[in-house]
């Protein structure tokens, strides 16, 4: 258990965190109007991105290990153990997940009207779900909390989505749950193939399989994880849940279920089946450029605003896996960084989009075109966040994005002249929302009556808002957080020492 | 002739079937009282009382093998034992309510009850498949008649006569499979067979496979495997829903109980016939099972289609000729018997004057009318279908884990694979009660029976669920020999 940093003394904050909505989802029960519950579930979720503040602070960035560790038998007739750690991949995601839930919980305040405690309930229950993926080091505790977020995000898009949430939701369900439970069979095909049989993610990193079974295994992951991405093509489920999904959900959906998938390439496939990864990290690259150009150009298409951006979200992570399986520190720190990105500055776009809809009852870029003109706060945060999309230089996205093409661009000259495009595209179909949504058509007289941006809904936009900058004018913080865990993962899949590279990272940023 | 027998079973013997016997004296108690006792309201709780104290009685008995090897007192019985009380005591808790909306006669009910399940006690504590024969027809015959008491039902007495004259033929080709087995090793005990068939060299005999293959065929019949499910969906939909929910719990344990103990007992080394075919087994039934239920509007026929694929999961366990194997089958045949009657236990609960819990229609936004039940039903649900974070998929889980060990990779992935199109057909339950809007806004009454029952259930999926390894633990000290 070496590769496990043990604090000595103090909670187990890692625990605390995840259990800590648990706990507030349960006492929603003893709770009795909504308006008090909604203050409760705002509280809790508040406390626990308080409560996940230390991680940052106390965060040792000079070692590969895994932190904040917890290790306790469960099952110990299978060696099944509670195994919670956080490493530099992962803390990120962590501080992420926490911080959007009060925004969440912000957004839907005036939005969802009936069965609001059911509401807020699955809301808390989810993020024990998606925070117990970020940190579960053993993998079948992993596999329960992965699967655990379908149940409540079925539920979320199914009880409050739209016209066809009925399609959406067992799409989404079902689609999901036939990619991860071959990841099952996988798991248990390791345990047995490792000596001594184990379930404990990090000591399955770094074994010598054989190339054909570390195919098979890679197989069962990418499939579970290219659904989730969700990569080209596999992408299919994503529009129907986004467009379906309230506006909470689609944030949720976005901003964190997505980034699980990601992060499961990098936590599962690279270390544990490094030659499979090799293999097809060609095929992966092009499914990349794929996603990007389709993503791209589907969103030009699109008529509904939360359909362009879902179809967006399918370019951008396109961005992510690329910057993944360019398979250099670069590379893969963009990849990190774009994921953070993304689920700030999707996260926020579907926050807009919904702030809209609650006022004109509709998503269509023609019935909500020139509300520029009423609703000019609004506009101004749809602007900046539009500009966060397609990368414009000095927000968030921008180093995100231009740290994958240059890693792309070090390794893979043609695949990275490939995706040039995707970002061309990106900066199309932004604009043309953009320039629908703030000037096309004024004299719609519906518009008449439309009030500007409420205190609640600023509240709920300005810290990403701060966040697009800071990481557009000074994401060394966030870097400097994951250099030593990516050169370790790389140095894992390339079997080379790979520390020193990620200096260029230092030498061509601010 | 019976003065000499008389040592040969000294009386400390029936000590050991002290719980069969304690449910002996309850079902004659039952069919007096119901002749000369009035407040028959009563008597339902008189068998949870009963059943509650053969559960004691079986706790404490102590491993034995007693008759000249004819009834085997194991920690493996024992834990099968308790899974069909537990069967019982659930179905019993059910039909407190349940009879009074079929008016049904109560005397009768509750005798045939306990005398199938003395049956299914006999079946799993037997060491020679004279006893486990005998056993399994007390059990059948008592279920036949539960089947067909809704007798103004003409489905009800379909289904009976349908499992009786199907059932009746099951029995006779395990019977023919004895006397084959018999004429074979000159004995019809386990240990004895398993002997003779290495010391005369049977396992290669093709009369003996034909033997082998018509006793377990008989056993796939009672747990409904397919290709011998036929009967099942045509009788689950017939019977009273209580019966219905036993039968789905209760046979099928105590059928499981026998196949484990006759294959890996009298046939342990003839695993390399057994194995491969059982496989094909489990994979067509879980396939068949889960497929069929896609297509079914009546949501007991779907249950039944269901409760077939769940005996394809278990085989998995069984098809690996382990203990390890073994113990992951006991351990899902427990927990299956909260969920499954968790699950009937709504679907009783919704029967009332004009509707029966069958129709999806029935469950319209149950989620608006009856927050609660609408959850514990989506956790019973959920469990079936074997998602986590429910007792379910710690229940498959355990039974891949060690079907992956044993090498059956195959019947593993196709356990999964099927298992994602049986989340497609309880999803649309759970669709009905939480996103649809309610039909009438009716808030049904709740019986004590009925509340005890789903609270029982439910505590047992949270803490099967939370603690796992408590019940995994002790099946695996219970296996066999144990």
């Amino acid at each position: 258990m070496d590769f496990l940093l043990f604090r000595d003394g103090g909670p187990p904050i890692l625990s605390m965190i995840m259990l800590l909505p648990l706990i507030g989802a349960f006492c929603l029960f003893f709770v009795k109007t909504e308006e008090h519950q909604k203050y409760l579930t705002l509280g809790v979720s508040i406390l626990t991105a308080v409560c996940s503040l230390p991680l940052y602070f106390l965060f040792d960035s000079n070692t590969h290990k895994y932190q904040f560790a917890e290790h306790h038998s469960w099952i110990p007739s299978l060696s099944v153990h509670y195994t919670l750690g956080i490493d530099g991949i992962s803390l990120l995601l962590v501080l992420m997940t926490t911080f959007l839930m009060p925004l969440c919980v912000l957004c839907s305040w005036r939005y969802i009207t009936n069965r609001v405690r059911t509401f807020l309930f699955l809301l808390l229950l989810i993020e024990t779900s998606m925070l117990g993926v970020f940190m579960a080091l053993d993998f079948i505790f992993f596999y329960i909390v992965w699967e655990a977020t379908l149940i409540p995000m079925f539920l979320l898009i199914g009880i409050w989505g739209g016209d066809r949430k009925i399609y959406a939701s067992i799409k989404f369900f079902l689609y999901t749950l036939a990619g991860s439970v071959l990841m099952l069979v996988a798991i248990i095909v390791l345990y047995f193939n490792t000596s001594p049989h184990t379930f404990s993610i990090p000591l399955l990193m770094g074994q010598a399989y054989s190339f054909s079974f570390q195919l098979w295994v890679f197989l069962a992951f990418f499939l579970a994880f290219a659904i989730k991405v969700p990569m080209f093509p596999f992408h299919t489920w994503l529009p129907a849940a986004h467009v379906q999904a309230p506006t909470a959900g689609s944030v949720i959906l976005a901003s964190v279920l997505l980034k699980m998938g990601t992060y499961g390439f990098l936590r599962f496939c690279l270390p544990i089946t490094p030659d499979a990864t090799l293999a097809f990290t060609p095929y992966i690259l092009w499914l990349s450029i794929a996603g990007i150009l389709y993503g791209g150009l589907t969103a030009l298409a699109q008529n509904d605003m939360k359909k362009l951006i879902a179809y967006s979200s399918v370019g951008h992570m396109g961005f992510v896996t690329l910057g993944i399986f360019v398979l250099n520190p670069m590379g893969m720190e963009g990849a990190i960084l774009q994921m953070i990105n993304h689920g700030i500055t999707t996260g926020a776009l579907f926050l807009c989009v919904g702030m809209i809809y609650e006022r004109t009852h509709t998503r269509e870029l023609a019935l909500n075109a020139g509300i520029g003109k009423h609703m000019p706060v609004y506009v101004t945060f749809l602007t900046f966040f539009s500009l966060s999309s397609l990368a414009f230089p000095g927000t968030n996205s921008f180093i995100g994005e231009f740290m994958i093409l240059a890693g792309a661009f070090t390794d893979t000259k043609l695949i990275a002249a490939c995706a040039i495009p995707g970002a061309v595209l990106a900066a199309a179909y932004m604009l043309r929302m953009l320039q629908k949504v703030i000037w096309g058509g004024t004299e719609n007289p519906v518009h008449n009556t439309l009030s500007d941006l409420n205190v609640r809904e600023i509240i709920t936009l300005t810290p990403l808002l701060f966040l697009v900058f800071w990481i557009g004018f000074g994401p060394r913080p966030f870097l400097n957080i994951m250099h030593v865990s990516v050169a370790h993962l790389l140095e894992q899949v390339l079997g080379t020492q790979m520390g020193t590279s990620s200096l260029t990272a230092h030498v061509l940023l601010p | 002739m019976n003065i000499e027998l008389l040592p040969m079973f000294p009386l400390s013997s029936f000590f050991s079937m002290g719980a069969e016997l304690v449910l002996l004296t309850l079902a004659i108690l039952v069919i007096m009282l119901d002749l000369f006792y009035r407040k028959k309201h009563l008597l339902p709780w008189l068998v949870i009382a009963g059943t509650l104290c053969s559960m004691l009685v079986l706790l404490n008995t102590s491993h034995a093998t007693v008759f000249d090897k004819m009834f085997i007192v194991d920690g493996y019985s024992i834990f099968f034992k308790l899974t069909c009380l537990v069967g019982v005591l659930f179905t019993v808790l059910l039909s407190e309510s349940y009879l009074k909306v079929e008016q049904l006669h109560q005397g009768e009910y509750y005798a045939l009850l306990l005398f199938s399940s003395i049956g299914m006690m006999l079946m799993i504590s037997g060491g020679d498949l004279i006893i486990i024969y005998l056993g399994l027809e007390l059990m059948a015959l008592s279920i036949y008649c539960l089947v067909g008491l809704l007798k103004h039902d003409i489905r009800s007495n379909e289904a009976a006569l349908k499992y009786f004259l199907t059932g009746a033929f099951s029995s006779a080709i395990l019977l023919y499979g004895i006397s084959l087995l018999y004429g074979l090793t000159g004995s019809t005990e386990l240990s004895t067979l398993a002997q003779k068939s290495l010391s005369l060299n049977l396992i290669n005999n093709i009369s003996f496979l034909l033997a082998i293959g018509m006793v377990v065929s008989a056993f796939c019949f009672k747990i409904a495997a397919v290709p011998f499910h036929m009967w099942t969906p045509d009788v689950y939909e017939g019977a009273p829903s209580s019966i219905t929910a036993f039968m789905s719990v209760a046979p099928k344990a105590a059928a499981f109980a026998v196949l484990g103990r006759v294959l890996l007992v009298g046939f342990a080394d003839l695993h390399v016939h057994w194995g491969d075919l059982l496989a094909c087994i489990a994979v067509l039934t879980m396939g068949i099972g889960n497929i069929a239920a896609i297509a079914q509007k009546n949501i007991k026929r779907m249950l039944a289609y269901s409760s077939i694929a769940h005996a394809g999961y278990a085989l998995l366990g069984i098809l690996t000729g382990n203990s390890e194997g073994l113990s992951a089958s006991m351990n899902y045949l427990f927990i299956y018997t909260f969920m499954s009657m968790g699950a009937f236990a709504v679907l009783i609960w919704l029967c009332d004057d004009d509707r029966r819990g069958e129709q999806l229609n029935d469950y319209r936004g149950l989620s608006k009318t009856n927050p609660l039940i609408a959850v514990f039903m989506l956790v019973f649900l959920f469990s079936l279908a074997g998602l986590p974070p429910t007792a379910g998929f710690i229940a498959k889980f355990y039974l891949l884990f060690a079907a992956v060990h044993s090498g059956y990779i195959l019947p593993v992935i196709a356990a999964v694979v099927f298992s994602v199109v049986s989340a497609y057909y309880y999803l649309r339950v759970v669709r009905y009660m939480f996103f649809e809007e309610p039909q009438n806004e009716t808030i049904l009454p709740m019986s004590v029976g009925m509340t005890t029952a789903l609270t029982l259930a439910m505590i047992a999926m949270i803490t099967l669920a939370i603690f796992p390894s408590f019940i995994l633990n002790y099946a695996q000290k219970t296996i066999i020999g144990g």
